[in-house]
């Protein structure tokens, strides 16, 4: 069938649906399919339930689907990670569980396999990480640089829908028709239409374009955001360490996310059109896919990582009670280490076959970003030094970061090399590398803020104790996984491989499954954590809002946050202002007058193009394409009928404002001051007692 | 109301300038193309001057780009997009050239 | 009337009605800023194919047998000319002119904009005929990844002048509208300097390297 003579349903039919393969030709591999659409289709039936059983459909759909807060967007966006992770936790421990079952051995037919390893890493970077870092972006930066909400609230809203029905997709792909078998980085000419005539790469191309679109629509988003919105007297130089790093990251998005809708879209062009861009007749040429897509690729793997360096920052300064050290190197270092990730991208194709002079400056220029990164690592220490630590859940994370991403950091040094890639590239040791700086450094870091920030959002506090077996078995878990991956990648062994004969692997393959089972028990803490913590809410309130005596502005508000942030609009005069206000004793000011105050009014369009999106996605990928048309054109409709609206807005009025913001200040009045050795115990409302001693 | 069309007459001059030296520089452009052919190098070096020239004018005399303080930012902002477009192409220029010369590819 | 100091933007003039709004505009219009310079990006990058794909011609029809360097150079005048009258219906924003001279300037930049376009199809139609389609070489596909991308920017242009058109009429004159207005004309300008990036480098180029 040719794309032009598809029917109504264009390529769908019975044999898209994996129940079919299970039926006619019940193996294990079919089994394992089978499981996870069941488990994808249980999943959707149970939340649709457990939903209508608790009538919250409303609720739902008023405060969270509709609102423009930056607030719930983010927290949204987090939850949407966290449920992704879950996935790609899994379909790592069943890669991990096929390598280890010995020579030759294994439960998963070739192409299930490579199925796995592409969905794994398309949902870890762009369904995980990347909806991580702006979930905490989103519900932090307004907070922190004194803002009522980002730039562009609506638009912040059709960011979050595209990211979600694009990673829907990949869910949808494991029920209806097959994921791509080409990797997260669908390399032509095997995804071209030649050699992969399914569907499996069109789910990749659709998805990849679609939380693209979002994912820039964010970083213009932020960047407008930190640049105009600052409150006054918030000069750049007084930023929160985090907010240069989400600024930096932003801009890396607005510049390096084209490369990949290019490479996407050309290779849609493609597979659809029979244009010849990346195939191997009429001079197509696939070496221009590898430079696009590592023009995004690289620029990509610091967009996530400034933003947990961010995180460490902050992290590092407020639990060791002292101003962040290096503050200034450690702008210098995050512009340096952006603008240095524009010109590093053919380090992840040197053996492609161009001069060694090219070779060389690349592989140069890519060593040179250690220098920013050291500067980085020793500003972080010398921020412990001497400071008064506790090592809390998030101190926790960031000491297992800081030296094991070294490890990691150092082994991408040697990477950098030419020569030395020419013998481990495409081997686990490369693995090895990229997980040892993906996991302690982004998702580490992201934990870490995960844990530090959430008494912000909802009010109370996580479990300490849940915590630290969860940094445990993180840690431990990465460990055993990774670790071992650097030596049998050096013993040759190739990634993506779902078989292998040489027996010496062995050994390595059973430590990294019984490491992947410690990860999967550290994502089960995280749950069981989160269960505990709301089980036990009652006991770690701390509506005051600055539970482990911080330093920047977000802690000056209640926790959680009214929907306006803040009553009046600070007045910046200092770096790490809120620290400042308490050694001075002038925190909680008690306002003279207060104001209307306007917040961007609940609106269904970032709902409706999710919707439309995803429709869209799935009609292209099945060639039903009156339904794309229609689709299409509602989308623009929809966009167009939106801008007519006029009433975007709402006013909360002063003595709104005035009757929860006084409420808030008796509390603070009231409240029991904790000094740091406490604020574990029931007793912390949120009120800290600074620690004079430690700050001078 | 004197000072205002003064200043509404000055600035709709600018635009005209634009225009003008824009049209010229067109016109410049296929003149070159016409009398000198297009198949050497100077002619071509020519031309892409041509062109940088017109950016220019109209980034100045269109867009506003200078170096006003007002427009500081804006500057800055298209001075760093070059610079990584720079970066970008140079390097893929760079890279696919020198790999279609390393497999005797037609040279570009 | 004092006309509002000269601004950054052609025709922002909304500091006199009102502080907030003028805040918001700029905003919203470094944001634009922001999102053009990500186009840019797009733009450059099928620049960058385009230069290494000039040889890819696979036997098939070049440069020397499909461009028509007439069109082009009309299709240049219409865009260039298009950019001015934008410009003059911003300054007629800006100075408060006849609502009627901004419409007027509007309607005859939209019927630029189509004009190019029919001129870009025709000639998008006779390349075919000559056998220039893009599913013949690397170099067709180039081209047609190219500039049919940036007649895409210009059909996208024209639908947001009929919608701003209506919205002219359906809410008026208000702040959102005029900062749409900016918006347009800072987008209509940036697709003129696109299409000169284009006769330099995908016309000219082509001719001298294909």
């Amino acid at each position: 069938m040719t794309a032009a003579e598809s029917g109504f349903f264009g390529r769908l039919n019975w044999e898209a649906f994996p129940i079919a393969g299970l039926i006619q030709d019940p193996n294990t591999n079919e089994i394992v399919a089978n499981a996870a659409a069941g488990v994808v289709i249980v999943g959707v039936v149970a939340v649709l339930g457990l939903l209508t059983w608790f009538r919250l459909w409303g609720p739902l759909w008023r405060d969270w689907l509709t609102s423009a807060d930056h607030k719930k967007i983010g927290i949204m966006y987090v939850v949407f990670a966290i449920v992704m992770l879950a996935r790609g936790v899994l379909e790592g421990v069943v890669m991990r569980a096929q390598q280890a079952a010995g020579p030759g051995e294994g439960f998963l037919e070739a192409k299930h396999f490579a199925e796995l390893f592409s969905t794994h890493g398309t949902i870890m970077i762009f369904f995980v990480a990347v909806p991580f870092v702006f979930g905490l972006a989103n519900f932090l930066v307004p907070l922190m640089i004194g803002a009522r909400d980002v730039a562009f609230p609506v638009m912040n809203q059709i960011s979050l829908g595209l990211t979600v029905s694009a990673g829907m997709m990949l869910m949808v792909s494991l029920v209806v028709g097959e994921f791509s078998t080409g990797g997260w980085t669908a390399y032509p000419p095997y995804t071209g239409a030649a050699f992969n005539p399914g569907v499996g790469p069109d789910y990749w191309i659709w998805a990849i374009v679609v939380s693209g679109i979002g994912t820039t629509l964010t970083g213009i988003n932020f960047a407008v955001t930190i640049y105009k919105l600052r409150a006054p007297g918030m000069k750049f130089m007084r930023l929160p360490m985090y907010c240069w790093t989400i600024i930096c990251s932003s801009i890396l998005i607005v510049f390096a996310m084209p490369p990949l809708g290019v490479a996407a879209l050309l290779l849609a062009a493609d597979r659809y059109l029979d244009f010849h861009f990346f195939t191997n007749d009429l001079g197509g040429n696939m070496m221009n896919y590898a430079n696009l897509f590592w023009l995004f690729g690289h620029p990509e793997v610091y967009l996530l990582v400034l933003p947990a360096y961010g995180i460490y920052s902050e992290v590092f300064a407020t639990f060791s009670a002292k101003r962040l050290y290096g503050y200034n190197s450690l702008v210098i270092a995050t512009m340096s280490i952006a603008v240095l990730s524009f010109t590093v991208w053919l380090h992840h194709f040197f053996t492609m076959g161009q001069s060694a002079l090219i070779n060389a400056v690349f592989g140069i220029a890519t060593m040179l970003i250690a220098i920013p990164t050291g500067v980085k690592v020793y500003d972080w220490m010398a921020t412990l030094y001497r400071g008064r630590i506790r090592f809390s859940v998030p101190m926790l994370y960031g000491l297992a970061f800081l030296m094991l991403f070294v490890i990691g950091g150092l082994s991408g040094v040697i990477l950098a090399n030419p020569t030395v890639d020419y013998q481990v590239h495409n081997t686990l040791f490369l693995v090895a590398h990229f997980h040892n700086v993906l996991l302690p450094g982004v998702l580490f870091g992201l934990l870490a803020g995960y844990n530090y920030w959430f008494p912000k959002a909802f009010g109370f506090r996580l479990d300490e104790a849940w915590g630290r077996i969860s940094v445990v078995l993180w840690t431990v878990g990465f460990m055993l996984t990774f670790l071992p991956l650097y030596f049998v990648g050096l013993m040759g062994m190739p990634r993506r491989s779902y078989s292998w004969e040489d027996p010496s692997f062995h050994p390595y393959m059973i430590t990294a499954v019984i490491g992947a089972l410690v990860i999967l028990a550290a994502l089960l803490s995280v749950v069981v954590q989160l269960w505990v913590s709301i089980r036990n809410r009652e006991q770690t309130r701390v509506p005051v809002g600055d539970p482990w005596d911080a330093r920047t502005l977000e802690w000056s508000i209640p926790a959680p946050p009214p929907p306006y942030n803040f009553a009046i609009i600070p007045r910046v005069t200092d770096r790490d202002d809120f620290a400042a206000a308490k050694e001075r004793g002038a925190a909680y000011p008690h306002p003279d007058r207060y104001e209307d105050i306007t917040i961007p009014r609940n609106t269904s369009i970032g709902f409706v193009l999710c919707v439309l999106s995803g429709v869209w996605m799935f009609a292209l990928v099945w060639w039903i394409w009156w339904l794309a048309a229609l689709v299409t054109v509602m989308m623009i409709l929809s966009f167009i009928l939106w801008t007519f609206q006029t009433d975007t807005e709402e006013v909360v009025s002063a003595e709104d404002v005035r009757r929860q913001h006084e409420a808030w200040l008796d509390l603070v009045r009231n409240a029991t001051p904790v000094t740091r050795d406490h604020e574990g115990a029931p007793e912390n409302t949120g009120l800290a007692r600074p620690d004079l001693e430690a700050a001078t | 109301m004197d000072r205002h069309s003064e200043l509404h007459r000055r600035e709709r001059r600018r635009y005209v300038i634009g225009y003008g030296s824009s049209l010229l520089l067109t016109l410049a452009m296929f003149a070159t193309v016409h009398w000198f052919g297009i198949e050497t190098r100077g002619v071509y070096l020519t031309i892409g001057l041509l062109g940088l020239a017109q950016l220019i004018v109209q980034l100045v005399y269109f867009l506003h780009i200078d170096r006003r303080r007002s427009s500081r930012e804006d500057l800055d902002l298209v001075l760093f997009s070059t610079l990584v477009l720079l970066i970008i192409i140079g390097g893929t220029v760079w890279i696919l050239g020198n790999l279609a010369m390393r497999m005797h590819m037609p040279v570009v | 009337m004092k006309p509002a100091p000269t601004h950054s933007y052609p025709g922002l003039n909304l500091g006199r009605r009102h502080a907030g709004a003028h805040k918001a505009t700029e905003v919203v219009t470094f944001g634009f800023w922001v999102f053009l310079m990500s186009d840019l990006v797009y733009f450059g990058l099928m620049f960058g194919v385009y230069i290494t794909m000039i040889d890819a011609q696979a036997g098939g029809p070049g440069p020397h047998e499909l461009f028509d360097l007439y069109s082009i150079f009309a299709q240049t005048l219409i865009l260039l000319t298009s950019s001015l009258t934008v410009g003059l219906a911003m300054l007629a924003l800006k100075y408060n002119l006849p609502r009627g001279r901004i419409v007027l300037w509007f309607a005859v930049t939209l019927l630029l904009g189509l004009s190019f376009l029919v001129l870009e199809i025709r000639d998008f139609m006779s390349m075919a005929d000559k056998g220039g389609i893009p599913q013949r070489s690397g170099f067709l596909s180039a081209f047609y990844g190219l500039v049919p991308l940036h007649g895409l920017h210009v059909a996208a242009g024209c639908v947001w002048l009929v919608v701003l058109g209506i919205q002219l009429r359906v809410m008026g004159m208000t702040d959102l509208v005029v900062s749409r207005m900016v918006r347009l004309a800072l987008f209509w300008h940036f697709l003129d300097l696109i299409w000169i990036g284009i006769i330099t480098i995908v016309y000219f180029g082509g001719l001298t390297y294909g």
